[in-house]
C-alpha cells in the first residue's frame, strides 16, 4: 500500500531539512501579511507581463494565469549532481535508441525490446527509416519528469521528447522570487538559470546542416491562440530569433524560406513546438493548416533541421518506457542512475492478471495519452469508474500500463492563505547538442488540491521555483 | 524580418494612435459640453465628426438621437463597436500579442497593462463615470506607449513599421477632423461671418494645437492659420505635411526590391505639401484638397501593404 509521503521541507513534526534550514528561519520571521501581500503581488505581475495561458473559447485577452506558489523547492547540491548525472545519462541512451531504431535495429535485433511494440507504434514514423540528421541528435530538447518516492528515491516518471513545455515558466517564476523575496538570494548560493536560452540557442545551431556557417533558427508556433503561445514569444524573443507559424515559411527546390519584409530569407533550423502530425499536410495530416507543404522533402534531403527531430514520440511512449534502464545497459554498457517506477505491461498475461486483482490500489494510464487525461488512480476511483477501467483493459490491453499509486513527495505550499503540504514533481529540461547539458533545478509543479497527485496546469496544477544550492 | 511581424506592429501603433485621436475628440467636445450656451454647435460638430470618421452608421444603430453623453459614451467604450476607444485598445494589445517576441518587454507590458486596465475601467463604470477622466488617461497612455516605443526600440526596421504605421495614422486623422470643419476653413469665412469660438477651440484642442497656434501666430484665430498650422506647418507634430514628412523618411529605412513605386508617392506626397503655399489649397478649396489628400493616403496605406506586409487578400 501507499506510505508516508517523503516531506521535502520536514524531516519530522518540527525538525527541517538541512538545505531548508535557512529558509525556514527567515520564513518563521515573516508577518503573514507580508506574505499575503506578496503572493496578491506575484498575481498581479504576472498579469501584467502576460505569463498566462489562452483558454480556447474565451475572451480576448482573458488568458489565464498558472497559480505561482511562492514557497520554494530546494534541493541540495549532491542530490542535483548525482539527478544530473542520470539525466544526461539516460537521455543519451535515449538518443542512441531513436537513431538505432531508424537505422539498423540492432537493439530490436538483440531481442532487448519485442519489435512490434516498437514497428507496429502509432509514433513510429517510417518515413524516417534511414534519415541521417545532425550529430545523430533526435530529443535535443528533454523534459524528464521525476518524482521523488516515500522512501526519499528519485525515480523517472515520464520521459517527454516530442515537444516539453514549461521552461519559461522555470525561467519566469526565478525572476519573480527575486523580484519579491532578493532578501533570500542573498542569504543563499542558489544556482543562476537564466542562461537556459544562450545554451538552448547554442545547441540550436550546432546542429545546422553542415555547410552552413551562419545558421538561420526560427521558432515554429501554431499561434496566439495555442495554450503555451507565451512560451513560444517568450524564448524566441529571449534567443533573438523570429516567432514564425506555418504561413510564414514555404518550400522551394528543397528549401525553406520565410517571407520577409525583404523578400524570402532561407531557414536553417526549426525549434518546432508543434506535433508531428501538423508539419507537413502532405505527408502527415492533410487537414493541417499549421504545418508547411514540403518540410518533410527538405528535411530528408538534409537541407534543414528539424528540433526535436520527427519520430521522437516512438522512445517516450508509455509502452517503450519500461525498457528504458534496458537502453542504457544496451547502449552504453552502464547500469542506469536514476531508476523508473516499476511498471506492469498490461499486454503481458502475468502483468495483467496481477493488475486486474489489484486495481484498487493502482494507477493505469493510457499509453498514448498525456496532461494526467486518461488515467484511473485506484485509490481514489469509484466502483464504478474501476470496472469501466477493467471492461476497457479487457477490450485492449495493450493500450494500457499499470504502476503502484506513488505516495509523491509534499512541499510546503500556500493553500487558503496557510501552509499545508502539496505533492510535487520535477521536470529539469536536458538540452542536446554540441554537448548534453542541464541548467540546475527545472520546474516544480505542484498539486494544490489537497491528497491530489495530478500536477498539470491543465488540471488545477501550479508551480514552484526550484532552488539547486551550491552550497 | 516577417511581413507577418511587420503587419502586426503597423496594425498595433495604428490602433494606439486611433484610440488616442479618438480620445482627443471626445476630450475636446466634452470640454465644450461643460460651457454655457454651447448646445447646437455642441451637436453639429459630433455630427460632423461621426460622419467624417465614418461612425454615424453604426452610432445610428444603437441610439436615436445624437446626444452628446451618449455619442461620448459610444465613442470611449463601447464593447461591440470596432472603432470605440475600448476596442482599438484591444486591436492594439491584440496586435502586439501576436508579435511580443519583436517588443521590447517594457513596450509589451505597457500596452498589455493599459487593455488589461481600461477592460476593467469600462467593467466597473458607474452610471456617470467621469468620461474626461477617461479620455485623459488613454491620452497619457498613448503618449507612454510612444514614449517607450522610443525609448527602448531597436532602430531596426520593427520601429521603422511602427512609426509608419503611427504616422500613417495620424495624417488620417488630422485629415478627417479637418474635414469635419471643412466649412469653418472656406475662403472667405475669414472676412465674412465671425468665426464660431466654440468650433475653433474643439478643433485645435483636438489636435493639440491651442497653444502651438497662440505660439506661432500670436494673433487671433483665423481660418486661414488654422489651416496652415495644421496642413503646411513642417514644426508641427501632426500636421499633414509632419506626418508625411515622417511617412516618407521611415518608408525610406524600410524599402526593398519592390517598393519603389510606393517610396516614389510617398515622396511626392511630401514634397507637394513641402512646396505649397496655403493661397493654392484655399484656391483649389480646402474641401477638394482634403478628400483627394485622404484618397492619396488611402492608396499609399494599400501599396504599402501589398509591399511589405500581409496584402488583405492573404490575411
Amino acid at each position: 500500500m501507499v506510505g508516508k509521503p517523503y516531506d521535502e521541507m520536514y524531516s519530522g513534526a518540527t525538525s527541517v531539512r538541512a538545505p531548508y534550514r535557512r529558509y525556514a528561519e527567515w520564513l518563521s520571521d515573516q508577518p503573514a501579511e507580508r506574505l499575503a501581500q506578496k503572493r496578491a503581488e506575484a498575481d498581479a505581475l504576472f498579469h501584467r507581463v502576460g505569463i498566462t495561458f489562452a483558454v480556447y473559447g474565451q475572451e480576448e485577452g482573458a488568458e489565464r494565469l498558472i497559480p505561482f506558489d511562492i514557497v520554494p523547492r530546494v534541493l541540495p547540491l549532491e542530490e542535483w549532481i548525482r539527478l544530473e548525472t542520470g539525466l544526461k545519462q539516460r537521455v543519451r541512451a535515449l538518443n542512441a535508441f531513436i537513431h538505432d531504431i531508424y537505422h539498423d535495429q540492432q537493439i530490436l535485433k538483440a531481442g532487448v525490446i519485442p519489435a512490434e511494440q516498437v514497428l507496429c507504434n502509432s509514433q513510429y514514423r517510417p518515413e524516417m527509416q534511414g534519415v541521417d540528421v545532425p550529430g545523430g541528435i533526435y530529443a535535443h530538447i528533454a523534459g524528464i519528469d521525476i518524482v521523488r518516492d516515500d522512501a526519499g528515491e528519485f525515480r523517472v516518471l515520464e520521459d517527454n521528447l516530442r515537444v516539453p513545455s514549461g521552461v519559461s515558466y522555470m525561467l519566469e517564476n526565478r525572476k519573480m522570487m527575486m523580484r519579491l523575496f532578493p532578501e533570500l538570494f542573498s542569504e543563499h548560493s542558489i544556482a543562476p538559470v537564466d542562461h537556459y536560452p544562450d545554451v538552448l540557442l547554442d545547441n540550436l545551431r550546432s546542429v545546422a546542416p553542415t555547410g552552413v556557417a551562419d545558421p538561420t533558427v526560427v521558432l515554429l508556433t501554431a499561434g496566439a491562440h495555442n495554450s503555451a503561445y507565451f512560451e513560444h514569444a517568450f524564448l524566441a524573443q529571449q534567443m533573438g530569433i523570429e516567432l514564425v507559424e506555418g504561413q510564414d515559411l514555404f518550400v522551394r527546390d528543397e528549401a525553406v524560406f520565410m517571407r520577409t519584409t525583404q523578400g524570402p530569407q532561407r531557414v536553417d533550423v526549426i525549434y518546432r513546438r508543434i506535433d508531428d502530425d501538423f508539419l507537413d499536410p502532405l505527408v502527415f495530416r492533410p487537414d493541417s493548416m499549421l504545418g508547411i507543404p514540403g518540410l518533410l522533402a527538405a528535411y530528408r534531403a538534409g537541407r534543414v533541421t528539424i528540433a526535436n527531430a520527427i519520430g521522437t514520440g516512438v522512445a517516450d511512449d508509455k509502452s517503450i518506457y519500461p525498457y528504458v534502464p534496458e537502453m542504457i545497459k544496451f547502449y552504453l554498457g552502464q547500469s542506469p542512475i536514476i531508476g523508473n517506477v516499476h511498471t506492469w505491461m498490461l499486454r503481458k498475461p502475468d502483468d495483467q492478471a496481477y493488475v486486474l486483482t489489484h486495481l484498487e490500489e493502482l494507477v493505469v494510464k493510457e499509453v498514448h495519452g498525456a496532461g494526467g487525461y486518461g488515467m484511473l488512480i485506484g485509490p481514489a476511483a469509484s466502483k464504478a469508474e474501476i470496472e469501466r477501467f477493467r471492461k476497457q483493459i479487457l477490450a485492449t490491453p495493450e493500450r494500457y500500463i499499470a504502476q503502484p499509486t506513488l505516495a509523491l513527495s509534499t512541499c510546503p505550499t500556500f493553500a487558503d492563505s496557510r501552509l499545508a503540504p502539496r505533492h510535487i514533481d520535477l521536470r529539469p529540461f536536458v538540452l542536446s547538442g554540441r554537448d548534453v547539458s542541464i541548467v540546475p533545478g527545472g520546474l516544480t509543479r505542484v498539486a494544490l488540491t489537497e491528497g491530489s497527485l495530478v500536477v498539470n496546469s491543465s488540471q488545477g496544477g501550479g508551480t514552484k521555483d526550484t532552488w539547486v544550492l551550491e552550497s | 524580418m516577417l511581413s507577418r511581424t511587420a503587419d502586426h506592429l503597423y496594425w498595433m501603433s495604428r490602433y494606439i494612435e486611433r484610440a488616442e485621436s479618438l480620445a482627443r475628440l471626445v476630450d475636446a467636445h466634452y470640454r465644450m459640453s461643460l460651457l454655457p450656451h454651447s448646445g447646437a454647435t455642441l451637436s453639429e460638430s459630433l455630427r460632423a465628426t461621426m460622419t467624417a470618421l465614418h461612425m454615424s452608421d453604426a452610432y445610428a444603430a444603437k441610439h436615436e438621437a445624437v446626444e452628446p453623453r451618449a455619442v461620448f459614451e459610444f465613442v470611449s467604450l463601447d464593447r461591440d463597436y470596432g472603432g470605440s476607444i475600448l476596442s482599438c485598445l484591444r486591436a492594439a494589445r491584440e496586435n502586439a500579442r501576436a508579435v511580443r517576441g519583436s517588443l521590447t518587454s517594457e513596450l509589451w507590458v505597457t500596452l498589455n497593462s493599459t487593455w488589461l486596465d481600461a477592460r476593467s475601467l469600462a467593467a466597473r463604470r458607474s452610471a456617470n463615470a467621469d468620461i474626461g477622466q477617461f479620455v485623459e488617461w488613454v491620452k497619457e497612455r498613448s503618449h507612454l506607449t510612444r514614449g517607450v516605443t522610443i525609448g527602448t526600440m531597436l532602430r531596426d526596421e520593427a520601429f521603422h513599421f511602427t512609426r509608419i504605421g503611427t504616422f500613417l495614422e495620424r495624417a488620417d486623422s488630422t485629415a478627417r477632423i479637418l474635414t469635419a470643419h471643412q466649412t469653418d476653413l472656406m475662403p472667405g469665412a475669414d472676412a465674412g461671418t465671425v468665426p464660431d469660438p466654440y468650433q475653433w477651440s474643439v478643433l485645435l484642442r483636438a489636435l493639440s494645437a491651442f497653444e502651438v497656434y497662440r505660439r506661432v501666430y500670436r494673433d487671433v484665430i483665423t481660418p486661414f492659420k488654422v489651416a496652415q498650422l495644421l496642413i503646411l506647418r513642417d514644426d508641427m507634430p501632426r500636421s499633414l505635411l509632419r506626418c508625411c514628412k515622417e511617412v516618407y523618411s521611415n518608408l525610406k529605412s524600410v524599402s526593398n526590391e519592390q517598393s519603389a513605386e510606393t517610396l516614389r508617392r510617398a515622396g511626392e506626397m511630401h514634397a507637394m505639401l513641402h512646396f505649397s503655399r496655403m493661397e493654392e489649397v484655399t484656391a483649389q478649396g480646402v474641401p477638394q484638397f482634403l478628400e483627394q489628400f485622404l484618397a492619396r493616403l488611402r492608396d499609399l496605406g494599400d501599396r504599402i501593404a501589398y509591399d511589405f506586409l500581409v496584402p488583405p487578400a492573404e490575411a
